[in-house]
């Protein structure tokens, strides 16, 4: 998504007209407050002066503003993003701001959204059971080539936003049929972990609704952490489906191979 | 995995959205672009001329051939390309019904294309709205039956993989029509190399096309992706790597192919039909 840049000395400060969506369960409407922005500001300051100076009951949830906690999830300009990532001088000079809460889970306050549905969702999903230790000590020998694909999806911050971007969760809610893309990249650090002996491909399939995924890649690109979810994690997954259900070849070979 | 029972915030309607850039022109682009080659190529399939250069009628000429038109099952009625596998089009085919040579080849790379990652995400997009793009207002028409990929008829994309098969097997026939198409049939009989505009055309196309065809989903799949261990194989280490690194590029290589093999036909087009002249450099 473009953005302009505004050229700035140490010393300039501008006003930054903000529209913050604020209200409730029962409805609600966008409010404008009038920022002092200087240098180096980001969305979250803005909204922290906000709360300091005009509306001290602006409920917003944050946590490190260093872009790991992935508290600080909104929509900025209609973009899902971080709060704190979103540096005031990328923004469009001389326009309105507009800030709402994340779209595709309900709303509890302000810009405060319940997320706990992620975390049911992960609770369902298999845990790590790993394979017999190879060492009498009871440790493993694992190599680095084995857990790099993992490695990226442990960079996760929970930040939700590729849930609320996915149209899947957001426009069709399919919350009962579909676990999202952040669950579909914790599936994937567990499946393809080297470690790992359980298999998801069943609940990938049924349960999870992988085949809901259209890849439209929404959700790699509003990634903090730029995870290559599509292409990484999901994708990965669909093919390990289509391995375990739809390729009448790979079936029949697995037919006759020696079990393991 | 229900959800709490709070109703979730706005709906949008069609084409909403509080996204202030140019979020349209992506989209509006690939549009552009699919209708483009999917109108050309249809027309240059039904063509059933003009699909080569060189061979028996024309002498001291580099040999190319369309890829559209490779490989050459039957040739047209009273082409003689030199590139048909069978000979001219058989008698028994019906009248009634049109015959190209293009026409029993393009839908496989066709159906390749089709179910391509890349390009389902992408015609989703631009054809289909689903959604237009990122945080964009879907149309409403189709209401609460959001089906994706899950159901049918999408479920079938899955074949892709046996798509990939044969695109596989259209690289090997397009790298002979490359390798050929550096020899011209000569009026001693014999076949002397040369190379011109249209031999590294028809080369291009071939390396264009491999970067696509191996950098597919798929196909990394395939070579090592399925396997959770890596270090196991030297081998699947190596080829994973690899393939990765064409499938980081997919997007690229899918639309610079897909030029690229229209402009080959275009430029075989030209030159059959004597509109253009290809010009040797060499040989």
């Amino acid at each position: 998504m473009a953005s302009h840049t505004a050229n700035s000395t140490e010393s300039d400060t501008r006003t930054v007209v903000f529209r913050i969506w604020r209200g409730d369960v029962n409805g609600g409407q966008f409010v404008v407050y009038p920022v002092e922005v200087t240098q180096g500001m980001v969305v979250l300051d803005c909204v922290h002066k906000i709360q300091a100076e005009q509306a001290q009951d602006l409920a917003c949830r944050w946590n490190c503003k260093a872009g790991k906690c992935g508290s600080c999830s909104a929509e900025i300009n209609g973009k899902p993003s971080l709060m704190c990532m979103t540096r005031m001088d990328m923004m469009p000079v001389g326009e309105e701001i507009m800030v709402e809460p994340m779209q595709a889970f309900p709303i509890i306050r302000d810009l405060v959204t319940d997320v706990s549905w992620n975390f049911e969702v992960k609770k369902k999903i298999k845990p790590f059971k790993p394979r017999k230790p190879d060492n009498a000590d009871g440790s493993w020998t694992v190599y680095q080539a084995d857990v790099e694909r993992a490695q990226e999806f442990r960079k996760c911050i929970e930040c939700f936003l590729c849930q609320d971007v996915c149209h899947v969760l957001r426009d069709h809610h399919k919350h009962d049929e579909f676990i999202g893309p952040r669950s579909m990249v914790f599936t994937a650090a567990l499946e393809m972990n080297p470690l790992d002996t359980e298999d998801r491909l069943a609940d990938l399939k049924n349960r999870d609704g992988i085949g809901y995924c259209n890849i439209t890649k929404c959700c790699t690109k509003v990634c903090p952490e730029h995870i290559a979810i599509t292409d990484n994690a999901i994708i990965p997954l669909k093919e390990r489906v289509v391995d375990e259900f739809y390729d009448p070849i790979t079936r029949l070979f697995r037919m006759f191979r020696p079990k393991s | 995995m229900s959800r709490p029972n709070i109703s979730l915030p706005q709906v949008r309607g069609f084409l909403e959205t509080k996204r202030r850039d140019r979020w349209w022109i992506q989209p509006l682009v690939v549009l552009a672009g699919f209708l483009t080659f999917v109108i050309y190529s249809t027309w240059a399939a039904f063509q059933g001329a003009n699909y080569f250069t060189g061979g028996p009628s024309q002498l001291g000429v580099q040999q190319l051939l369309s890829p559209f038109y490779s490989p050459v099952i039957w040739d047209a009625a009273g082409v003689e390309s030199g590139h048909a596998w069978m000979g001219p089009q058989p008698l028994w085919w019906p009248a009634w019904m049109i015959f190209s040579p293009a026409l029993l080849i393009l839908p496989f790379p066709g159906l390749f294309r089709f179910t391509c990652y890349y390009y389902r995400g992408a015609y989703y997009k631009a054809f289909w709205g689903d959604p237009v793009s990122c945080s964009v207002g879907e149309p409403k028409f189709r209401g609460d039956n959001y089906r994706g990929e899950q159901k049918f008829p999408l479920v079938l994309q899955n074949v892709h993989r046996y798509a990939l098969y044969i695109a596989i097997l259209f690289i090997f026939l397009l790298g002979w029509d490359a390798f050929c198409s550096y020899w011209n049939l000569g009026a001693d009989g014999k076949h002397h190399f040369g190379v011109s505009v249209g031999t590294l055309v028809l080369t291009m196309n071939v390396v264009l096309l491999g970067g696509y065809t191996f950098g597919c989903h798929c196909w990394r799949h395939l070579v090592g992706g399925k396997h959770d261990c890596m270090s196991c194989s030297k081998v699947r280490q190596t080829a994973y790597s690899r393939v990765s690194w064409l499938n980081e590029r997919h997007m690229l290589f899918a639309w610079m192919s897909l030029f690229w093999v229209g402009f080959s036909d275009v430029y075989v087009r030209l030159c059959a039909s004597g509109v253009w002249t290809d010009w040797r450099i060499l040989g």
